[in-house]
C-alpha cells in the first residue's frame, strides 16, 4: 500500500504500455458481469442466511411459522446450560481426535508407498482415491452392511478366524463403545484419498537432486525420510490438518446415517443435535444460537491451527 | 461515458442480453409447467413417507389412477420414512411450497401444527367427490379434527402384528387343526412356543425390530391397561407396567429368542431366511414377504399380538392425507386433489390386499370381498385392538418420543441397559420433552 503513495508520478504501466487515449485508467465493467451470478447466489445463500441465522437466535423463531418475537439471549444462555449440547459437543471433540491422526499418518504412508511404486503406481492411485468419489450415502449403506452383527462381512470373518463367538456377535454399529469406532473406521476409508492426494502431489513436487545429494552423503532412507521428506511435506501437512479438522468438527452425514446417533446418545455429534432441535423440534431460533456456538468453536480451532503452522514456517 | 469497443473475442453486450433473455425464457417456460405446462393436464404433486413395501403398492395404484385420469398428471414423491419426510412437509409447508397432497400418520397431525401448516377440509368437497364422514370409523374420523376444522383424510390402520411360519410351527405342534396359530395367554405360554422356535432354527424364536421398541411397548404396557397422559409440564405414567413391559424385551433377548440387535430390514430377513419361526413387524410387510414367497417359498399367515396381559391389544396408527398449506390454491388444482384423495380411498381394497393395511373406507372394509381376503381377516381383530400413542407434541410415529426411547430400547434388546435403568431414562427423557417450549401450541 505505502509503496504505491510514494511514488505516484512513476506508475509502472505507463513505462510498459502506451499512454491511453481515453484515460489513464482503462475500466471495463464486463468482468462484473461473470462474477455476479456467483456473488448473487453467494450472497442470497450464504451471507443472507448468515445474518439471518445470527438474528433467528435472539427470537424463538419456530419452523410451524407462528410469529417469533424478540427474547433477547435467552436462547443463547439455554444453549450454554444445555448438557446435551455440550455432551454432543464432546463427541464431536472425540470424532476429531480419533479421526484425524489416522487420516493424516496413512494418508502420508500411502503416498510414500505409491510414489515409490513404478509400475502398479497408477492403479494404486487409482484405488486409494476412488473411496473418495462414492457419494455418503453409498458408504455408509455399504458398511452398514459390513457391520451387520448377523451375517454380516467383518462379523463373518472374525469368527472364520475364531476370533468370535457366533453365538455373541458384536453389535458394531449400536455398541457403546464400538459405534463411534466403526463410524471412525469408514471415515478413513472414504475420505483418505483426498489427503493421500494432496501429499502425493506434494512428493511429486520434491526436487530428486535434494535426495540424490542425501544418498551421497550415506544418508539412509529412514534419515531422509525424517530429515528431508517430512519436513518438506510441512505446509502439505499443514494445509491437510486444518482441512482435517474443519471436516471433523462438522460431522453430521455419516453418524446420521450409520448410528442415528445411537446407542443411547453416544455417538450424537453437534450438528446431529443442532438438526434435532431445528427439524425435529421445530425451534429454529435455538437451532441457530447452537450452530454459532459451533461456528464459533471451528472459527477458533481453525485460526489456531493456522497461527501455530505460519509460526513455524518463520 | 463514451461506448467502449469491445475487446475482440469477448462477449458482445448484445450477445450477451439474447443470452440472459434466451435463459430467462427457459426459467419462465419452467414456472408455466405448474399448472400443467404444455401438455394442459391438471398437475397434483403428492409427497409420500412410504418407503416400505406397502410403498410399492401405492405406486401401483398411481399408475392406475393415472391411466384412469388423463386430465390429471400426478407426480408423487416418497421421502425417506420419518424424521426426512416430516422435515420435508414442514419446511415446504412452512413456506407455502409443499406438495398438494401428503401422507402424514394420525398421531402425527398436531405436531405438524395444523392451524399454520395445514389447509383445512371441508365435508362438502368430500362429498361431492364421493367421501361421507359416515364411511369412516368414528373413532378414527373424531381424530382428523383439530379446533373444530377437518385436517386430515384417513387411509387406513395399520398395526403391529404377529408373522409366523407355517412350515415351522407345524414342525413345533404350534398350529391348530385349521392352519392357524395357537392361542397363547401368557407370557411364559408364549415364550414355551419361542423356545421350541428356537430349538428348530437353531438361531431365534422370534424376530422383531430392537430399534423400533416403542411399538412393541406400547402393545405390552396397553396389554395390562398402562396409561400415559400429559399435562401441561406433567405426565402420568405406570411405572410398574412399565418395568413388566421392558422386563419382557429383556428376557426375551437374554434367552436368545430374539435377536439382541436387528434394524427393519434384518428384523424381515430373519423370518425369511428361517432364522426365526415368527416376526413381529407391522402388517405393511405382508408384501415383502409375498414377495420372497414367490421367489424362494415362505408358507406364512398373520395374526394379531400374542396375548401377554390379558388382551391382544397392539400398537398402530393411521395413514391419512393431509393438505399442506398453500399461498393461493388453483381451483382446478384443488379439485383435482380431492378427486386424487377420494379414488384412492374408494380403491383402498388394494391397499387392504396388497399393503396389508386395513382400509379406513368402511364400504371397502364392509364389503364381502375384502371380509373373505387371507390373511387379512386371520387379523381383522386389530381395529379393535389397535392402540394409539399418547397425545403429546412429541409423540405419535417416528416423533421424539418414539425416537428417543426406541434408542433405550434398543440397549434393552442388546442387554447393554437393564429394565429398571431404562424406564429411569425413559422417564428423564420425557421430563427433557416436557420440559421444552411446545412449538404447536
Amino acid at each position: 500500500m505505502t509503496v504505491k503513495t510514494e511514488a505516484p508520478a512513476e506508475a509502472p504501466a505507463a513505462m510498459t504500455r502506451p499512454p491511453n487515449p481515453a484515460g489513464a485508467k482503462k475500466k471495463s465493467w464486463t468482468g462484473l458481469w461473470f462474477v455476479l451470478p456467483f456473488a448473487a447466489f453467494y450472497a442470497l445463500f450464504l451471507v443472507w442466511p448468515t445474518f439471518l441465522g445470527l438474528y433467528y437466535s435472539f427470537t424463538d423463531k419456530s419452523l410451524t411459522g407462528r410469529p417469533a418475537s424478540w427474547i433477547g439471549l435467552d436462547n443463547w444462555t439455554e444453549a450454554f446450560g444445555d448438557e446435551r449440547a455440550w455432551s454432543a459437543l464432546w463427541n464431536t471433540a472425540e470424532f476429531t481426535l480419533y479421526s484425524t491422526p489416522p487420516l493424516v499418518v496413512l494418508a502420508i504412508v500411502l503416498a510414500l508407498l505409491v510414489n515409490r511404486a513404478r509400475k502398479l503406481g497408477w492403479f494404486l492411485r487409482m484405488a486409494f482415491f476412488a473411496p473418495f468419489v462414492v457419494p455418503v450415502s453409498v458408504v455408509t449403506m455399504i458398511w452398514i452392511w459390513i457391520y451387520q452383527p448377523d451375517g454380516g462381512l467383518l462379523n463373518h470373518y472374525l469368527q472364520l478366524l475364531g476370533i468370535q463367538d457366533a453365538a455373541t456377535p458384536t453389535i458394531w454399529l449400536q455398541g457403546e463403545t464400538t459405534a463411534m469406532w466403526s463410524v471412525v473406521i469408514t471415515t478413513v476409508w472414504w475420505t483418505l484419498g483426498f489427503n493421500f492426494l494432496l501429499y502425493l502431489a506434494a512428493l511429486q513436487t520434491i526436487d530428486p537432486s535434494v535426495y540424490e545429494a542425501a544418498s551421497i552423503d550415506g544418508a539412509s532412507w529412514w534419515r531422509q525420510l525424517a530429515h528431508l521428506t517430512l519436513p518438506l511435506l510441512k505446509r502439505t501437512t499443514g494445509l491437510v490438518i486444518v482441512l482435517q479438522l474443519i471436516a471433523s468438527l462438522r460431522i453430521f452425514d455419516q453418524m446420521y446415517l450409520m448410528t442415528a446417533g445411537g446407542p443411547n446418545r453416544a455417538t450424537e455429534v453437534a450438528i446431529h443435535y443442532i438438526y434435532i432441535a431445528g427439524f425435529e423440534g421445530y425451534r429454529i431460533g435455538y437451532a441457530s444460537a447452537l450452530s454459532y456456538v459451533l461456528f464459533v468453536l471451528i472459527l477458533i480451532v481453525s485460526i489456531v491451527q493456522f497461527r501455530l503452522f505460519s509460526r513455524k514456517e518463520d | 461515458m463514451p461506448n467502449h469497443p469491445s475487446p475482440p473475442g469477448s462477449l458482445s453486450r448484445r450477445a450477451l442480453l439474447t443470452g440472459t433473455a434466451a435463459a430467462a425464457g427457459i426459467g419462465l417456460a419452467g414456472c408455466g409447467s405448474v399448472s400443467g405446462g404444455l401438455s394442459g393436464k391438471t398437475r397434483v404433486k403428492q409427497w409420500n413417507l412410504l418407503a416400505g413395501a406397502d410403498g410399492a403398492v401405492m405406486t401401483e395404484m398411481h399408475d392406475q389412477f393415472s391411466s384412469e385420469h388423463s386430465d390429471i398428471e400426478l407426480e408423487a414423491t416418497t421421502f425417506g420414512w420419518g424424521t426426512p419426510f416430516y422435515t420435508r412437509l414442514v419446511m415446504g409447508a412452512s413456506g407455502g411450497n409443499a406438495s398438494d397432497i401428503a401422507t402424514i400418520h394420525l398421531s402425527r397431525l398436531k405436531s405438524v401444527s395444523p392451524a399454520t401448516l395445514l389447509d383445512p377440509i371441508t365435508v362438502d368437497e368430500l362429498q361431492a367427490h364421493g367421501l361421507d364422514p359416515a364411511d369412516f370409523p368414528e373413532k378414527i374420523w373424531e381424530k382428523c379434527f383439530v379446533d373444530d376444522e377437518l385436517y386430515a383424510i384417513p387411509i387406513d390402520t395399520h398395526a403391529l402384528v404377529n408373522y409366523y411360519n407355517r412350515t415351522m410351527c407345524e414342525q413345533i405342534g404350534a398350529l391348530n387343526p385349521d392352519g392357524t396359530l395357537l392361542e397363547t395367554t401368557s407370557v411364559e405360554e408364549y415364550f414355551d412356543l419361542l423356545r421350541a422356535a428356537k430349538e428348530l432354527t437353531g438361531q431365534y424364536g422370534t424376530s422383531l425390530d430392537t430399534l423400533g421398541g416403542w411399538r412393541q411397548f406400547w402393545a405390552w404396557y396397553r396389554q395390562a391397561d398402562g396409561e400415559m397422559t400429559f399435562t401441561d409440564g406433567d405426565y402420568e405414567m405406570d411405572d410398574d407396567k412399565a418395568l413388566q413391559a421392558i422386563e419382557v424385551m429383556y428376557r426375551m433377548a437374554e434367552e436368545g429368542l430374539c435377536p439382541t440387535f436387528a434394524d427393519g430390514g434384518q428384523c424381515a430377513a430373519n423370518f425369511e431366511n428361517g432364522s426365526a419361526a415368527f416376526v413381529q413387524v407391522g402388517n405393511w410387510e405382508i408384501n415383502r414377504f409375498r414377495a420372497f414367497n414367490e421367489a424362494q417359498g415362505l408358507d406364512f399367515s398373520m395374526t394379531e399380538m400374542p396375548n401377554f396381559f390379558g388382551n391382544r391389544r397392539t400398537q398402530g396408527d393411521c395413514h391419512s392425507y393431509v393438505l399442506p398449506r398453500h399461498n393461493s390454491w388453483d381451483p382446478e388444482v384443488r379439485e383435482a386433489t380431492i378427486e386424487y384423495a377420494s379414488w384412492m380411498l374408494q380403491h383402498s381394497f388394494r391397499w387392504g390386499e396388497g399393503g396389508g393395511h386395513t382400509p379406513a373406507y368402511l364400504p371397502v372394509t364392509e364389503g364381502a370381498e375384502y371380509q373373505a381376503l387371507q390373511p387379512n381377516a386371520e387379523y381383522s381383530g386389530v381395529v379393535q385392538n389397535v392402540q394409539f400413542d399418547p397425545d403429546a407434541w412429541f409423540s405419535g410415529s417416528a416423533a421424539r418420543l418414539f425416537d428417543e426411547t426406541g434408542s433405550i430400547f434398543n440397549q434393552v434388546y442388546g442387554l447393554a441397559m437393564t429394565p429398571d435403568v431404562a424406564l429411569a431414562t425413559i422417564k428423564e427423557r420425557i421430563e427433557t420433552l416436557l420440559s421444552l417450549p411446545n412449538p404447536v401450541d
